[in-house]
């Protein structure tokens, strides 16, 4: 139940999400469009004896980030394009050293400077492979002040929980925009995203030994639990290790605590709408759109409904891990699929892999640092669809 | 505590090359945490990369084996969120002062309660010996091969400009001095820095004239004068010289103390803010 309603900017919406799933440290670097995330965090977190940290560039941030939730803290940080591009380094070290922590990109146009700070969606694939080596990736999207809200809670979530970075990747549309959100009473959040600790005597710790679920229990710098926390290959103790077979294992552990709990996460949410009574059949048209852009495909949806054609839209809650059998079950069930995006076609790619020869998939794409609007979608599925 | 307790034995012996200066400061830097009396669990050991960002290897402290340049920024997380930790930085030139160089220069401004420990043998060790921040201009490396075109960093006078409490260097020959240094550092509660001149004689001294570990011992103990003395020299005596000992420093309110006051100002409530300062 919501305890109160209130009228919030998604941007205004993540930090309440981030507080309420109990984070205590920010540390960032100033950016359009998420500069309120963090001008907001300055006051909150102080006043609930949290720390705000500016620092002096996103790598930093990043490492200030990895530092404090070392410490204990639930931490996050919120940025757009050019910062998320310098925090990748420090994201590789959060995945290996299974540092829990919590990333906001609130997307705007690029490449670089781009149309600052027009919309745009093109760091799907930055989110999944930005940093290098293989990794795991959890990437949530919201489309709705709401989502921001609810999303952020659930990536703190994850994060605690698997010891692992997650992503929030938000855009400057829902960033902006301002809408009623519910929001739950504060005590329902109480350690809402906690990690899994230690027992049993200290001196048998060891900071990589993966519990039943693949993650390590993780003890705090302080503690009498020693922690020894490694970017480099490194074996159950935390220490350095040359060994293949040990570096296979790793590799592999930290990809699947992710994959093995997908089917309790957040992944997608399906909006239907059919023509009106009376209308010859026809075989659906399935959108597949994420972030601000699902709100203009259900849009597109409605329209082409009241055309006499079937839709259905498949709104991705979270690109990574990719949410094949959702995408494929509605794939199959429709006649096409339609994924607007404010790219030049980057899920499509996703959806093409899943779907394969099965239906066509068509991508709608647009890159200029304008929104896509229903009117586009709604054109290009006439034009695919041959109405 | 005795130095040993601190130790990982197991991981002995020492990754680094014959003659390298690594272990010297390694062991002071054990010695003075143990005259401390720190405990494991109240102490942080960060790293970069480089040959001293190995120094975590060998270390039974809590540790965090962090990215190249960021281990000051990631110390500083870790401090901010529990000023009752000691928070160490141990790095390299290239770590702290080139690739870091930013994040050394507003740890300082920052005055956040972390000691750094430099380990600055004037070139890459890591990567085969080419030139870094702190090289010499004029000296032979790897990518140098017709003398450094570049000058390098003062590490302690820049430190000292940005506003580090505590500013202080020593040489792998000035064991003692470093041990002392350490103690010194590691108690203040502002930002410190001990540089610490060491030996590279695989790559710097080949380069350079000096491949003889002994030899460059010697290098250490002719060229570094203690700052009361240094300070005394004429210009010419000063050339190829350097000063070591406490080397600045200032008062200023540590990070931390200064947040608590903002904490207590958030959590008053509207229309409350801190005292201004009249440092810089």
């Amino acid at each position: 139940m919501a305890a109160r309603t209130a009228f919030m900017q998604g941007n205004e919406a993540i930090l309440e999400g981030a507080l309420h799933a109990g984070a205590r440290f920010f540390a960032g670097y100033p950016i359009t469009p998420s500069s309120e995330i963090a001008e907001l965090a300055s006051t909150r977190l102080p006043a609930r004896g949290g720390v705000y940290l500016q620092m002096e560039d996103e790598m930093a941030s990043m490492g200030a980030v990895i530092g404090a939730s070392a410490a204990g803290a639930p931490a996050f940080t919120a940025t757009s394009g050019p910062g998320f591009s310098l925090m990748q380094e420090n994201l590789g070290l959060a995945a290996m050293a299974e540092v829990p922590c919590v990333v906001v990109n609130v997307q705007r146009s690029g490449p670089s400077t781009g149309l600052a700070t027009r919309p745009g969606q093109a760091d799907v694939m930055q989110a999944r492979w930005g940093t290098h080596g293989d990794h795991p990736s959890l990437v949530f999207a919201p489309a709705s002040a709401q989502e921001c809200f609810d999303l952020t809670v659930e990536a703190f979530i994850w994060a605690e929980r698997l010891r692992t970075p997650v992503i929030g990747r938000a855009d400057v549309v829902v960033g902006h925009l301002r809408e009623l959100v519910a929001l739950p009473d504060p005590e329902d959040g109480r350690a809402l995203a906690s990690r899994p600790r230690p027992q049993g005597p200290p001196d048998d710790y060891c900071t990589y030994r993966p519990g039943p679920d693949g993650v390590p229990p993780l003890a705090d710098f302080g503690s009498p639990y020693i922690v020894h926390l490694n970017g480099s290959m490194h074996d159950e103790r935390g220490y350095p290790s040359a060994d293949p077979a040990q570096a296979g294992r790793l590799i592999q552990r930290l990809v699947a605590k992710v994959q093995a709990r997908v089917g309790e996460m957040v992944a997608v949410r399906h909006f239907r709408h059919d023509p009106p009574e009376g209308a010859p059949p026809r075989p659906a048209v399935l959108y597949v759109a994420y972030g601000s852009t699902a709100r203009a495909a259900r849009e597109a949806a409605l329209m082409l409904a009241e055309k006499g054609v079937p839709a259905r839209l498949l709104q991705l809650k979270r690109l990574w891990p990719f949410p094949d059998s959702e995408v494929e079950a509605a794939a199959l069930e429709a006649g096409l699929t339609v994924v607007p995006e404010m790219n030049l076609g980057q899920v499509v790619l996703e959806v093409e892999r899943v779907v394969g020869k099965r239906r066509p998939v068509w991508s709608c794409a647009k890159s200029n640092g304008e929104p896509i609007t229903p009117d586009e979608i709604l054109a290009r599925t006439l034009e695919v669809v041959g109405a | 505590m005795k130095a040993r307790d601190y130790l990982i034995e197991e991981a002995m012996p020492l990754f680094w090359c014959r003659g390298c200066g690594n272990g010297i400061i390694l062991h002071a830097l054990l010695r003075a945490l143990a005259r401390l009396g720190k405990s494991r669990e109240e102490t942080v050991v960060v790293t970069g990369i480089g040959c001293f960002g190995k120094a975590d290897d060998y270390i039974r402290t809590h540790s965090i084996h962090g990215t190249h340049g960021r281990a000051l920024a990631i110390a500083t997380g870790v401090k901010a969120v529990n000023p009752g930790l000691t928070v160490l930085a141990l790095m390299g030139d290239g770590d702290c002062a080139t690739i870091g160089g930013n994040h050394l220069i507003h740890a300082a401004r920052r005055n956040i309660g972390v000691t750094a420990v430099v380990a600055n043998n004037l070139n890459y060790g890591m990567t085969g010996g080419q030139f870094s921040a702190t090289t010499p201009q004029g000296a032979r490396s790897s990518t140098s091969s017709f003398g450094n075109p570049e000058s390098g960093f003062d590490l302690c006078r820049l430190a000292g400009a940005a506003g580090a409490a505590l500013v202080a260097r020593a040489t792998v020959y000035h064991a003692a001095l470093l041990e002392s240094l350490l103690v010194e550092a590691i108690s203040c509660p502002g930002f410190s820095l001990v540089e610490v001149m060491s030996s590279c004689p695989v790559y710097y001294g080949r380069y350079n004239g000096i491949p003889d570990p002994a030899a460059m011992m010697r290098w250490w103990q002719e060229s570094a004068v203690p700052a009361s003395r240094y300070a005394e020299l004429a210009p010419e005596e000063k050339q190829g010289r350097f000063p070591i000992g406490r080397l600045g420093g200032s008062d200023r309110p540590a990070f931390s103390e200064r947040y608590a006051r903002v904490q207590e100002a958030a959590q008053a409530g509207a229309g409350r803010w801190i005292q201004a300062g009249t440092d810089r």
